[in-house]
């Protein structure tokens, strides 16, 4: 059956074109999907992402089952309200999912995974949480919406009340503070500074609508799609998968080999760093037209890839993608589009940052 | 949706095509065609002289969301081709019973292609029901 947030029929208002996405019913525009995008690289745009799943983990030994489950290190977590991004391998080092760590207190930590992926995750933590004593609570009464754009903060800012404002002014990026019943995290999946708001059902209505009103404007998960990838953001299913390790998916600064850790899937990646993992993932630019799509062919010198998130970048005006190629210098590269091959360059990403192309893309 | 013009005939993959004066035809992608792949950011034009065959692909449109083929509705020779299309493909979003005209074929077999179209009204029914 398809999942509603609570902000379906809000969505439908606007005029929202829905769609299926990992089972929830979803908007992927209000009518330009560029139009959106550009909306957060200049100005601010709000995302309903209340389709994720937030998990509050609670027990003494929350800090240590966290040094197991996941390959970056909670240990850099000293704070209350900082957070970490990470991936949680099996035991072959594949990518179980990709998901922020929140530290709240010794005893709290809480996690926000991906929808696609949460009848596994929560099997999987429920399981290794066991053993720690740790309690695992999905929290689907709370709702989510992401604020973001180089004036998302200034407009969000404004519609709390004065003590939250002060908190939430004086967060500092990939942190979170609470107030106003809110959870209000400086993260994003955007590249561009901004909030993400977990907020309870009951005002998530109230709260899109003060932010509409604030000169917030809606977007779809098109343009969320797009402004990820131009910001050099895994998009899990495409980028990474459970038979991926974070080397191969160009996540290795999220993997910390600290002395004394015993991770799951540590074993592998050690392997994988000592002798080279077998595939890399490169970022890729077309500068003839077209666009790059998922499972597109790529031609390398030391043998075929292929295209994993692949899009047209409304930035810069032509394609960009992910490519997961052999390991080595791939020299020449082209991309096989309906039988003809196009040639791309190899760049370094992200592709767009603080609403800037990159040098070299 | 927009009005649908009353000279268009429809092919169920949601080309249009229309007789002109001199017997050429014109041919598009309908306005719910192009609202179903949203913003469109490339179009691949044939080349002017390409022969083509009724349901044979004779253009590529790309959106962000996805690359669909552009079938001919009737047989013929391509004579000419959208080419402003190129630079300002989101024409197409803007103005596809109009402006954003694809190509245009002068055709072997006329009457017996266009008979086999939809006209406005059935096409409209036929995605009436795909949408429920």
């Amino acid at each position: 059956m398809t999942q509603k947030t609570v902000l379906n029929e809000t969505h439908r208002a606007l005029g929202a074109k829905m769609v299926d996405f990992g089972g929830w019913d979803m908007p992927i525009n209000y009518g330009s999907q560029i139009e959106e995008h550009h909306a957060v690289r200049r100005d601010a745009g709000m995302f309903d992402v209340s389709h994720m799943t937030v998990v509050d983990l609670r027990g003494a030994r929350v800090r240590e089952f966290l040094r197991q489950l996941v390959a970056n290190s909670v240990d850099k977590l000293k704070v209350s309200g900082k957070a970490l991004y990470t991936c949680m391998l099996n035991a072959d080092g594949g990518v179980i999912d990709d998901l922020i760590v929140y530290y709240l207190s010794e005893e709290f930590f809480r996690l926000v995974v991906n929808a696609a992926t949460r009848d596994k995750d929560l099997a999987w933590i429920t399981a290794q949480a066991q053993p720690f004593g740790v309690t695992v609570t999905e929290r689907p009464e709370l709702a989510m919406i992401a604020v973001q754009g180089p004036n998302a903060r200034a407009k969000a800012l404004g519609l709390f009340s004065p003590d939250t404002r002060a908190k939430a002014e004086k967060i500092g990026k990939f942190a979170a503070c609470e107030g106003d019943g809110l959870f209000i995290a400086r993260t994003g999946y955007t590249g561009e500074d901004g909030f993400e708001i977990v907020v309870p059902q009951e005002q998530a209505i109230d709260l899109w609508n003060k932010l509409q009103a604030a000169g917030v404007a809606p977007a779809g998960l098109g343009a969320r799609d797009t402004l990820r990838l131009e910001a050099g953001m895994n998009l899990y299913g495409q980028d990474m998968d459970d038979t991926v390790s974070p080397y191969e998916a160009g996540l290795a600064w999220t993997v910390a080999l600290d002395a004394g850790r015993a991770f799951t899937g540590r074993a592998v990646l050690e392997a994988q760093k000592a002798n080279g993992a077998p595939r890399q993932m490169i970022g890729i630019v077309m500068d003839d037209k077209g666009v790059l799509r998922h499972g597109q062919r790529v031609v390398t010198a030391n043998g075929d890839g292929e295209i994993l998130s692949g899009t047209f970048s409304p930035t810069l005006g032509k394609a960009i993608a992910f490519a997961r190629v052999p390991a080595g210098d791939p020299g020449a590269l082209s991309v096989d589009i309906r039988g003809k091959l196009v040639p791309v360059r190899a760049v370094k990403y992200p592709f767009v940052r603080d609403g800037k192309p990159q040098e070299g893309v | 949706m927009n009005e649908i013009p009353g000279d268009l005939k429809f092919m169920k993959s949601h080309e249009w095509a229309r007789v002109e004066d001199d017997g050429t035809v014109t041919v598009g992608i309908s306005d719910h065609a192009q609202s179903l792949l949203g913003d469109l950011v490339y179009v691949e034009l044939p080349n002017v002289g390409d022969t083509v065959e009724v349901g044979g692909a004779c253009a590529v449109v790309e959106s962000v969301k996805a690359a669909s083929d552009v079938y001919a509705p009737v047989a013929g020779e391509v004579i000419k081709v959208n080419a402003s299309l190129a630079d300002k493909p989101e024409t197409i979003n803007e103005d596809a019973f109009g402006d954003g005209w694809i190509v245009v074929i002068k055709p072997t077999s006329l009457q017996d292609d266009m008979d086999n179209l939809l006209d406005p009204d059935a096409y409209v029914e036929q995605i009436e029901s795909e949408d429920h």
